[in-house]
């Protein structure tokens, strides 16, 4: 009926199709476990549930609010309407200070408490993250 | 004030002279059968007079002409001259206007190195080739002169971000733009071989050695790049997975596609239209890394130009070329149908066509993993960003028969190969996942997975080693980028497997000790540099009684204002030592971070020896 080479081209695009399929999935999957959600202290304030996954939360560092101890760092980020505690253990990025613009990341303990796995570097003294800007925008 | 002025006009001089470029190439395209010389001429104008430009530019940076703009955004006086020579291209202007001297270098050195070639070709390929080095013109005359005024001429200039005021920083962008543009002659080539159905055996030959030059050129590019983060950023890593680094690592892998199908292509002269599509899209995404990381779309670390202007050019740029090359190939290509026994289940083709499905799987993951979320913020402004962990899901389990196919295609013949005579590729096997056991018998990690990867590339280390000793050394490139990418990856792994790391908060004089290490802060000293103020730790380590003493430095700048770490290291042949400390404001403790990193030597020892395979591929076939 057909020739070889046209079920062997039938055969190969089947597996492409089906390999094709199979990434996708995969890529779909993976992105939903590993995205990393930006919020604002306000938007944490508003979460209806904790959520269990990491996220980012990004916004001032509030002013003497920094406590150094010899293994963890301690501070609050603001967004000038609400704010939330922070503990971290870890590098700090050197233009972290008060005042300033911060991005960190981690698990959240309840609505005002977050454990910070990484803190964000900012390299320059300007810099401020775009979402850090749009979650101070009203200010 | 005289260099920007001389930049500026030979700026419009060089796009004036494509018009000649453009006139003599159509008549001669039409008329005789030798290449007119003076396109020749016309193209090595145009590229003098932007090398002129670029000198102009680079003059103003070196006698500090502060009446420019870029100059004045991006140096200082104090600033030391290397650094101020390469605040040239620290920027965006200037690294554009980089990008055009290598595309103008490239179209005459092309227009030299193919003079046995179809005239016709020759012809349609640098038509193409100007209509790129015409956008890049436009680009940089409206949207984003390097020569633009000030006045009044200000008195002092911004200053460079200190942290790319680094040696491996200074020649890491014009390494890796050679690698990208390279690109672009392979994207004209291919236009104009695709039009004249010119694609051929020879045709092949000839555009590999392009194909070689950017691909060793991007590899050491991102390998400069890779080596800076390492010790610039502090974090002791090398690869962040960081939007800009993908941009550099999509190119590369269409590229090493690309470089594997020519091969095809040469020897067998099948699958032509794959070549065309990969030759597009390696261009498309060296474009691509252009735009994203100078419009100012990532927020990243690396972006320093915010200008959604640019954005938009390049953009609408980058879609016309696409759509050219589109039209290009759908009205001009016929698919190759006069190889009927085109090859058998087992064979080299085989293999290399499995290699290339892996590596538009990594080259999709990795594709996504960049775009989605610009793609997310710009549909429903959702901020989120995609990690390490979603690319090691998705990459480091397709490493296994990725490696494994790697050890095994080489060993094939063309057409069609005999399984006889392959006990040894069993034998090897079973013998690489054996070590590979015994490693990680005693460990507490993820047991199973570790033990297989190790294992295959332990499989592709030891295939590779025996057949430079037994075969004839004919395909020696192939076998020591093979090599080096097995030592990469064995590397890597083991790097990940056996790092260990200590972060503390130190005062001076305090010392901290765990099971493993004790460190001492012994003293701060303060000295003042010519831009900066430095800050010397001196920290003793003990670790089993081996005692080491490193200085991290911390470099308050004067302008810019900025603060930056800059770890110490100790590099000895199995592992790097590293460690940076950062200040916490007007505290006195320091952030300390120490940390032993095995093979760290091995992982550039072995990017280089996978360039190294291509430099030799591509001096072995002049000769």
């Amino acid at each position: 009926m057909y020739g070889r080479k046209v079920k062997l081209r039938f055969i190969f695009i089947i597996l492409i199709l089906l390999s094709l399929t199979l990434s996708v999935f995969l890529v779909i999957k993976s992105l939903e476990e590993n995205v990393i959600y930006f919020k604002s202290p306000s938007d944490v304030k508003l979460l209806g549930k904790l959520d269990k996954n990491q996220i980012r939360i990004g916004g001032m560092v509030k002013e003497n609010s920094i406590k150094i101890k010899s293994n963890e760092v301690n501070f609050i980020i603001t967004d000038f309407k609400n704010e939330i505690n922070v503990t971290y253990s870890g590098v700090v990025p050197n233009l972290f200070s008060e005042g300033k613009g911060v991005v960190a990341e981690g698990y959240l303990k309840d609505r005002s408490f977050f454990e910070a796995s990484k803190i964000l570097a900012k390299h320059d003294e300007n810099y401020m993250p775009p979402e850090v800007k749009e979650a101070l925008g009203e200010k | 004030m005289i260099y920007s002025t001389l930049g500026y006009y030979s700026l419009i001089f060089g796009l004036i002279v494509s018009l000649p470029i453009f006139f003599f190439s159509i008549i001669n395209f039409k008329n005789e059968r030798i290449l007119d010389n003076k396109i020749v001429s016309f193209s090595f104008i145009q590229l003098f007079l932007v090398v002129i430009s670029f000198m102009g530019l680079v003059f103003s940076f070196v006698y500090s002409d502060f009446s420019n703009e870029t100059v004045f955004n991006n140096s200082h006086s104090t600033k030391p001259l290397f650094y101020k020579i390469s605040g040239t291209w620290g920027n965006h202007e200037g690294s554009l206007l980089l990008w055009l001297v290598v595309l103008t270098l490239f179209i005459f050195l092309f227009l030299i190195g193919s003079k046995g070639l179809l005239k016709k070709y020759r012809i349609l390929t640098v038509l193409f080739h100007q209509i790129i080095i015409i956008g890049f013109f436009i680009f940089l005359i409206k949207f984003s002169s390097p020569f633009n005024f000030i006045f009044p001429t200000p008195y002092e200039g911004m200053g460079l971000n200190p942290i790319l005021q680094d040696p491996a920083l200074a020649i890491h962008p014009p390494i890796l733009y050679l690698g990208y543009v390279g690109s672009s002659i392979i994207f004209s080539s291919v236009l104009a071989a695709t039009t004249l159905n010119y694609i051929s055996k020879n045709w092949a030959a000839h555009i590999k050695n392009w194909v070689l030059i950017s691909w060793v050129f991007l590899t050491l590019g991102i390998l400069l790049g890779s080596i800076w983060a390492y010790y610039e950023l502090g974090w002791g890593g090398f690869w962040f997975w960081d939007p800009v680094e993908n941009v550099s690592l999509m190119p590369w892998l269409a590229l090493t596609t690309l470089l594997h199908c020519i091969l095809i292509l040469e020897k067998r002269s099948i699958l032509s239209s794959w070549v065309i599509i990969l030759s597009i899209a390696t261009f498309t995404l060296s474009m691509c890394g252009t735009f994203l990381v100078r419009s100012g779309i990532l927020n990243s670390v690396h972006t320093f130009a915010n200008d959604p202007e640019r954005g938009l050019f390049i953009l609408t740029f980058l879609f016309i070329l696409v759509l050219i090359s589109l039209i290009v190939f759908f009205t001009f290509h016929k698919s190759e149908n006069q190889n009927p026994n085109s090859f058998f289940l087992i064979s080299k083709e085989t293999s290399i066509l499995i290699n290339n499905w892996f590596m538009m799987y990594f080259l999709s993951v990795v594709l996504i993993g960049t775009l989605y979320p610009i793609f997310l913020d710009v549909i429903s402004s959702q901020k989120i960003s995609v990690g390490p962990p979603f690319y090691h899901k998705l990459i480091v389990p397709f490493l296994i028969p990725f490696l494994i196919f790697m050890a095994i295609g080489p060993q094939l013949k063309w057409i069609k190969a005999e399984l006889q005579n392959k006990i040894h590729l069993v034998v090897i096997f079973i013998i690489s996942l054996l070590i590979s056991f015994l490693i990680f018998k005693n460990l507490e990690i993820n047991f199973l997975v570790n033990t297989v990867l190790v294992g295959s590339a332990f499989y592709l280390f030891f295939i590779t080693i025996r057949d430079f000793f037994l075969k004839k050394p004919n395909n020696i490139q192939q076998n020591i980028a093979h090599f080096g990418f097995s030592l990469l990856i064995l590397s890597i792994l083991f790097n990940n497997i056996f790092s260990s790391e200590l972060i503390t908060n130190l005062k001076v004089g305090e010392s901290f000790k765990n099971d493993r290490f004790e460190i001492i802060f012994n003293n701060l000293k303060k000295s003042k540099e010519k831009n900066y103020i430095s800050f010397k730790g001196n920290f003793s380590i003990r670790e089993n009684e081996i005692k080491d003493e490193l200085e991290p430095e911390l470099r308050v700048y004067n302008q810019p204002n900025i603060i930056t770490s800059e770890a110490d290291i100790k590099t000895t042949f199995f592992m790097d030592k590293f460690i940076t400390m950062n200040s916490v404001q007007n505290e006195e403790y320091f952030n300390i971070r120490y940390q032993v990193k095995p093979f760290m030597l091995w992982i550039w020892i072995s990017v280089l020896l996978i360039s190294l395979g291509g430099l030799i591929s591509l001096f072995k076939k002049k000769v």
